[in-house]
C-alpha cells in the first residue's frame, strides 16, 4: 500500500516533467503548429499540478480559458498566416548559446534567491478552504465578490476593451464593393420603380399589299 | 510530501525556458507571444503555490485576474500580428523596424 503523500509527490514529479518537456518543445519545435499543440500540453499538465495544490477552480478555468479559447485562437492565426518555415528558423543556432547561458544563469540566481533548502521545511498544511468549511470555488468566490469586487468589474471592462480592440484592429474596409443598403430599400416608393404613362392607343393601319413583288409568308 | 519549494522551482524553470525562447526565436512573433504566455504561467504557478501554503485567497484571485488580462493581451496581440502580416507579409521581428529612428 503506497503512502498518499508519496503518491502525491510522484504525481507532482510526473506532471512537472511533462510540463518542462512540453515547454522546451514550445520553444524548439520547427513547426509552429506543433509548438502551439505543445503549449496546450504545457497548460494541461500545469492544470493537473494546480489540482495537486487543491486549486480546483483555477485548474478548470485554465483548461477552459487557455486550452479551450486562447490556444484555439493561436492555432487559428498560425494556420491562417502563410509563414515561410525556413526563413523563420534563421538565427536559431546563432542565438542558442546566448539564450542557454542567460537562462541558466538566471535559473541559478533564482534558485539561490529562493533558498530551496530553507523552503523545503514548509510542507503543505491543511487546505484553507476546507478549514473554512467551503469548497475551493466558494472560498474564491467569497474573496472575489467582497474584497475584490472593484478589480473584478475592471477585469470585465478590460475584456470588453480587448474584444472591441481586436475587432477594430482587424476590420478592413474594402473599396469598390457593392453592398445591399437596407435603409434605401425600405424607403423606396412605388413611383420610383414603375411610372405609368398615359398615351393614346396606336391603331395599326390596314395592311396594304406590296406594290412590286409578292413575299411568301 | 510536496513542499513549497517544489512549486517555486517549477515556476523558475518555466520562466527561464520562456526567457531563453526570447533569445533564440528572434524571427517568429508567434513563438514570442507564446513564450510570454509561458512566463505568465510560471508566475501563476507561484501565486497558486503561495496562496495554498499561506492560506490566503488573494493569491488565487490574482491568478484569476492575470488569466483575464493575459487573454485580452493575447487577443490584441494576435490582432496586431494579423494586421502586421497583412501589411508587411512577414512576421520576422528583425524586419519590423519602420519606427526605427
Amino acid at each position: 500500500m503506497i503512502d498518499s503523500s508519496v503518491f502525491q509527490l510522484v504525481c507532482f514529479y510526473a506532471f512537472a516533467a511533462v510540463t518542462v518537456v512540453a515547454a522546451l518543445g514550445v520553444i524548439t519545435l520547427r513547426n509552429t503548429v506543433h509548438a502551439v499543440l505543445s503549449l496546450v500540453l504545457t497548460f494541461f499538465s500545469t492544470a493537473c499540478i494546480w489540482l495537486l495544490a487543491e486549486a480546483e477552480f483555477l485548474a478548470i478555468a485554465l483548461v477552459v480559458v487557455y486550452v479551450g479559447a486562447v490556444m484555439v485562437l493561436f492555432l487559428f492565426v498560425v494556420m491562417m498566416l502563410d509563414i515561410d518555415r525556413e526563413q523563420v528558423r534563421e538565427g536559431f543556432i546563432k542565438y542558442l548559446p546566448v539564450g542557454i547561458i542567460v537562462a541558466l544563469v538566471m535559473l541559478g540566481e533564482m534558485l539561490a534567491l529562493i533558498g530551496v533548502r530553507a523552503m523545503h521545511e514548509q510542507v503543505m498544511g491543511a487546505n484553507p478552504a476546507t478549514v473554512a468549511g467551503m469548497s475551493n470555488t466558494e472560498w474564491l468566490g467569497h474573496a472575489l465578490y467582497t474584497e475584490f469586487l472593484l478589480p473584478f468589474e475592471i477585469a470585465a471592462l478590460i475584456l470588453t476593451v480587448g474584444v472591441v480592440a481586436a475587432v477594430v484592429l482587424t476590420l478592413r474596409h474594402r473599396t469598390g464593393v457593392r453592398h445591399q443598403q437596407a435603409s434605401q430599400q425600405v424607403r423606396v416608393d412605388a413611383r420610383d420603380r414603375v411610372r405609368v404613362v398615359k398615351m393614346a392607343a396606336v391603331v395599326p393601319a390596314a395592311p396594304q399589299p406590296a406594290p412590286g413583288k409578292e413575299t411568301t409568308p | 510530501m510536496i513542499t513549497l519549494s517544489h512549486f517555486i522551482v517549477l515556476g523558475a524553470v518555466l520562466f527561464c525556458i520562456a526567457l531563453a525562447s526570447l533569445f533564440i526565436n528572434r524571427k517568429n512573433v508567434i513563438v514570442l507571444l507564446m513564450s510570454i504566455e509561458l512566463m505568465l504561467l510560471a508566475v501563476n504557478i507561484n501565486f497558486v503555490a503561495f496562496s495554498r501554503f499561506l492560506g490566503d485567497a488573494a493569491g488565487q484571485v490574482f491568478v484569476f485576474f492575470i488569466l483575464t488580462v493575459a487573454a485580452a493581451e493575447t487577443a490584441i496581440g494576435l490582432a496586431i500580428l494579423v494586421l502586421l502580416f497583412r501589411n508587411r507579409s512577414t512576421i520576422n521581428v528583425a524586419e519590423i523596424d519602420s519606427m526605427k529612428g
